[in-house]
């Protein structure tokens, strides 16, 4: 599963540009499923049916798109205008090396050295406005030659492990993705009682939109969404919540911003953790919103959301422990295999 | 009336644990429909069966409330909100858990009090430290405020008028309904206070011809409010917009028609924020003809929110007018 996730990680998909990284999960589930396709807006499907009668059928989703930038034109001295797509951390940006298009053309993001600065500039972040892309072009017309506007970008970072812990970007949500195409493997003498749509679901990260055509879709009679969201277990002074800790195990969410998780499938998921010792944790933060939020709504359809707790997601490098990510997938398949529990 | 307003007005229900609301509920109203079912977000669907417009009576159940998000080493529960609740309103109010657990609201010191926000606030259960606290509760159990009703010169003070007042008036005019061809599907909704999103689904399996939200307004006339023109007891207020919903004006002539020819007592509502299930029917599927009757309410979103008894009986009777009304005629369906 770490090889999978290595694949995905260092795969490019900005909200809006996820041919490649869509490419990338459909060659890796392709022996697991019955079938796949792709709609018109570029989320991918793929259904392994059970053959039971009667069976529900149950949508996981996690989506494909990564936060990253889009190249809106250039200046006189060559350097390119950018714009970010979805929720990222504008300070995070000066000095990392990005990816730009098919043609991954490299680039630094530059801002002018600190020798160069005012006192005044050294008291403040450097804004968007002032940051530009440098590919090395020396002036307008050969910088556009080379990267048209419009082009997307992501952080050029590359997937690393160490002891037990892996390093890439985009596990928000490339760690969902993998735990749903473990989930879809499974062994000659094991199957689901449930039909299974899993959805790889694109430009989530700029306002679920791709997941607000799933239920009309798909019309699942459940849905689990699987994300990488934020472990707040980093050092802080005061005993507040840390929202998700690495180690704990999945992080079930019982609220967040666009969804309340359904007790049916909060409560069949902890049962299950217990059951067979797998630990797990709240997602203890209300913030943020996942896919199931556009579903959930359209006429109620059951929805959970399960958690891979990640330091630094929306950053250009995220910290995960492997065995949160196998606990995912452990929690998810049991709760999956149990699933008459829930009806 | 106003021994069913008590018992509903006090019962725990904040979004997304609407149980005990919702039980309370259909024990008065399944005796005035033919048939009641709970759809899968919890929303209950009570349906007066009709051969003429599909209506869609809809009040929510729910009440602004919070989730415990961490138990401090001392034992404190610390919480986020769960709707629009303003922290300063939250200090030394007493809560109940959805496991029957109460508490008191506290606060740490802020020089100014629009410092405080819910990072400053926690819930005192009465552990001493965070291993007895997590014998009495844990992280994700919700929690709503506890208020009694009081009554001061014919107006009435709650937690949870909003909208419990409005479940009030949809219960009251099913049983006050005496003769209509119209199909009604009273639904009492879940989650509004968190995004309207119990309506959206609800409408989404009605399929509705008109909905009608029942909920409450801001009013206006306290001292330095805003310029806004809704008061208490100048009788229902019929919308005229929200930053959800500006009613179709055919709906708006309707409800005002049916209000002028009964001599029912109604005023305009102009809300300049604010949304209610009515917008959430409203871009239902294709589109639904939506319109909302509100109660005035002073301090909305508080353990006192303030009604007028008469405000109440008059967004009854326009109701009633409405659902018994030919509305297929009325509004050209």
């Amino acid at each position: 599963m770490i090889r999978t996730l290595e694949k995905y990680s260092n795969a490019f998909g900005v909200s809006g540009h996820e041919k490649e990284i869509m490419e990338v999960i459909k060659a890796e589930i392709k022996d697991d499923v019955d079938e796949t396709s792709v709609d018109f807006m570029g989320n991918l499907y793929a259904r392994k049916y059970c053959g039971l009668k009667d069976a529900p059928n149950v949508m996981l989703v996690a989506h494909m798109d990564e936060v990253g930038l889009m190249v809106t034109g250039a200046d006189a001295s060559g350097m390119l205008n950018f714009l970010t797509v979805g929720g990222l951390d504008t300070r995070l940006l000066v000095s990392k090396r990005v990816v730009l298009g098919n043609e991954a053309v490299k680039g630094v993001v530059g801002a002018k050295p600190i020798h160069l600065q005012s006192r005044d500039e050294w008291q403040s972040p450097i804004p968007l406005s002032s940051l530009y892309i440098d590919i090395g072009a020396s002036s307008k017309e050969e910088a556009l030659k080379i990267v048209d506007a419009g082009t997307y970008g992501v952080f050029d970072t590359k997937f690393v492990s160490q002891e037990d812990v892996v390093m890439g970007k985009a596990f928000d949500d490339r760690a969902g993705c993998a735990v749903v195409s473990e989930l879809l493997h499974t062994e000659e003498d094991e199957s689901y009682p449930v039909n299974i749509t899993a959805v790889f679901s694109v430009q989530e990260e700029v306002g679920l939109r791709g997941a607000s055509i799933l239920a009309e879709r798909v019309s699942p009679d459940y849905v689990i969404a699987f994300e990488g969201t934020t472990a707040g277990d980093v050092p802080v002074k005061e005993d507040v919540s840390p929202s998700t800790e690495m180690r704990k195990g999945p992080a079930i969410t019982f609220m967040d911003r666009t969804t309340i998780g359904f007790r049916v499938l909060r409560d069949h998921l902890t049962k299950t953790a217990g059951k067979y010792g797998i630990p797990f944790q709240y997602k203890r933060t209300v913030t943020g919103g996942t896919d199931i939020g556009v579903i959930h709504t359209k006429g109620g359809i059951p929805s959970i959301v399960i958690s891979v707790p990640v330091r630094y997601i929306h950053s250009p490098k995220g910290i995960l422990a492997a065995e949160d990510l196998k606990n995912t997938v452990k929690l998810a398949k049991k709760a999956l295999m149990d699933f008459k529990e829930v009806l | 009336m106003k021994k069913l307003i008590k018992t509903v007005v006090e019962t725990f229900g904040p979004s997304g644990r609407e149980d005990k609301i919702k039980a309370v509920i259909e024990k008065e109203i399944k005796q005035y429909v033919d048939e009641i079912h709970t759809d899968s977000m919890g929303n209950l669907h009570a349906v007066k069966k009709g051969k003429g417009a599909r209506i869609m009576v809809a009040a929510h159940m729910d009440e602004i409330g919070f989730v415990v998000t961490h138990v401090t080493k001392e034992g404190f529960l610390r919480i986020s909100p769960v709707g629009g609740v303003n922290p300063v309103r939250c200090i030394a109010q007493r809560v109940m858990l959805e496991n029957g657990i109460k508490g008191v609201i506290g606060a740490e010191p802020v020089k100014n009090i629009s410092d405080l926000d819910f990072s400053r606030l926690f819930v005192d259960i009465g552990a001493a430290d965070r291993d007895e606290a997590f014998k009495l509760a844990g992280e994700g159990l919700f929690g709503a405020f506890l208020n009694d009703l009081m009554e001061i010169n014919g107006r009435l003070v709650a937690k949870s008028m909003d909208d419990r007042i409005g479940c009030v008036a949809a219960i009251e005019a099913a049983k006050r309904i005496k003769q209509t061809d119209n199909e009604i599907h009273y639904v009492f909704t879940v989650q509004e206070e968190v995004g309207l999103r119990g309506a959206k689904a609800a409408a989404y399996e009605v399929e509705p011809d008109l909905g009608i939200a029942l909920d409450v307004t801001i009013a206006a006339d306290t001292p330095e409010a805003p310029k806004l023109p809704m008061k208490l007891g100048a009788g229902v207020a019929i919308k005229i917009k929200d930053n959800s919903l500006l009613v179709p004006k055919k709906v708006k002539d309707f409800f005002i028609a049916t209000a002028e020819k009964n001599n029912i007592k109604y005023q305009p509502e102009i809300l300049t924020m604010g949304g209610t299930d009515g917008g959430a029917i409203n871009l239902s599927r294709s589109g639904v003809l939506a319109g909302v009757l509100s109660v005035p309410t002073r301090y909305v979103h508080s353990v006192s929110e303030t009604i007028s008894y008469d405000d109440l009986e008059s967004t009854v009777q326009l109701l009633v007018k409405i659902l018994e009304a030919d509305v297929k005629k009325e509004l050209s369906l």
